[in-house]
């Protein structure tokens, strides 16, 4: 083997990873919390008494999850405009993310609803409950419980799944590697840099919310 | 030149449907093959090498498919050998789901009660048959549905290969786009067809799930 690694070249750029890495973090955080909302709001919408509300959150939910993120980015980015519907590359990255993390937290949270029984729905409306409050009270902070698991997985993959936003060249970890590759010509090292750094922040945050989980939802059910 | 958006078109896509397919299925046999050796690994009575297993799983597990993508694609010539970007994507997916799978069929292997196994080395059977005969069996229906569930995860995720230039069934639809200059059709057309193909699976995996999750 002839060819020489060099790291070293990547060191006064450390800086600019940083940011990326940040720039990740920060794209991930707010695609999954809007995904949240918008998961929330699908959920309601199938148990709806109204078949058309049914019938369009089924169809989100299957489009979404039966097509590949970087053919959603494309659509969105490069196909919408010609409609007259423009965005920047981080605004339609963050419109996709969220997007597809809401039709992903819809299943989840469907999960955890089902998991509460039925009884207590009725119990709750026998007390006077209003619908809204019903959903709130009796069902969202026990299905909290059940689907966090899932639901904090969900962050770590939408942080693995920014990676492909860099293909619309919106600016995170990924698209900062490939500037750096144009500029160094060093694409092992700096893909090797790029995927350890997602694995240090995968790993992390996979860390604290299994610590998160301990400390909140530890406690005993029966 | 701006070409219309017409049957051509409509068949260049589909051609690259047809990509898309052969490298799923390439990237599923590889996967399923090393993936076998990955759970089996994973389970074995040595700890060295489930810690072994369980690191390669981890990485996989805790970094985006595309650089994995990339370091297969760039790294390869390092090590010098220049394979095409068919191969390099291929075996860049092998690894992908040998992980998943091989996390996968861990989870399937485990599930099949302990009092099993220990009933086949009483009997006097060896490890070999043990697996073959014993567990394997049970462990396969334990996990058909999440493995279907991730044959859906593999296919959306060959559209990664688009992105270091690979012409399937997303590198297609960006060709046309730029071509006829429609992409709201082209990536539309893109996603109907991954859909025709994804959501039998997904369908698929729900039904296995109902049917073979509760009897063991």
């Amino acid at each position: 083997m002839s060819y020489k690694f060099d790291f070293g070249v990547l060191l006064p750029y450390w800086p600019q990873l940083l940011h990326a890495c940040l720039l990740t973090l920060w794209l991930a955080a707010t695609a999954v919390i809007c995904g949240f909302i918008i998961g929330i709001i699908t959920v309601v919408a199938r148990r709806s008494g109204l078949m058309f509300l049914r019938a369009i959150a089924l169809t989100y939910i299957e489009i979404i999850r039966n097509t590949p993120f970087l053919v959603q980015v494309f659509f969105i980015f490069f196909g919408l405009p010609t409609v007259g519907i423009s965005f920047t590359p981080w605004t339609a990255a963050f419109l996709a993310l969220s997007l597809n993390c809401g039709a992903f937290s819809a299943e989840i949270i469907r999960g955890g609803v089902d998991a509460i029984p039925r009884g207590q729905f009725e119990a709750g409306a026998a007390l006077g409950l209003k619908p809204l409050q019903v959903f709130r009270y009796i069902i969202l902070k026990p299905a909290l419980r059940v689907i966090y698991p899932a639901l904090s997985g969900q962050f770590v993959l939408a942080l693995l799944t920014t990676s492909i936003v860099s293909s619309i060249s919106a600016e995170e970890l990924t698209s900062t590697a490939q500037l750096l590759d144009s500029d160094l010509f060093r694409s092992f090292e700096i893909y090797i840099v790029a995927t350890l750094l997602y694995f240090a922040l995968s790993t992390i945050f996979s860390f604290i919310f299994k610590g998160i989980d301990r400390v909140f939802f530890s406690y005993p059910i029966k | 030149m701006i070409r219309d958006f017409g049957l051509l078109e409509v068949l260049t896509i589909l051609q690259g449907m047809w990509t898309t397919l052969a490298l799923s299925v390439v990237a599923f046999i590889g996967g399923g093959t090393f993936g076998t050796l990955v759970a089996l690994a994973r389970t074995s009575p040595w700890k060295w090498l489930r810690v072994a297993t369980a690191a390669y799983i981890d990485f996989f597990q805790g970094t985006p498919m595309l650089m994995q993508l990339f370091l297969v694609y760039y790294g390869l010539p390092v090590f010098g050998f220049h394979v095409s970007a068919w191969t390099a994507v291929a075996i860049g997916l092998t690894f992908h789901a040998s992980a998943f799978l091989g996390e996968i069929w861990r989870g399937g292997i485990q599930a099949v009660p302990k009092g099993q196994s220990e009933a086949a080395s009483a009997l006097g059977l060896g490890y070999i048959d043990r697996m073959r005969d014993v567990v394997l069996p049970q462990a396969i229906k334990l996990s058909f549905a999440p493995t279907v569930g991730f044959l859906v995860q593999l296919i959306k995720g060959t559209s990664l290969a688009a992105i270091i230039g690979f012409v399937e069934l997303s590198r297609s639809a960006q060709i046309v786009a730029s071509t006829t200059y429609k992409p709201l059709i082209a990536y539309g057309l893109a996603g109907a067809f991954y859909f025709a193909i994804c959501f039998p699976l997904s369908r698929a995996s729900a039904y296995f799930e109902r049917r073979f999750s509760l009897k063991t």
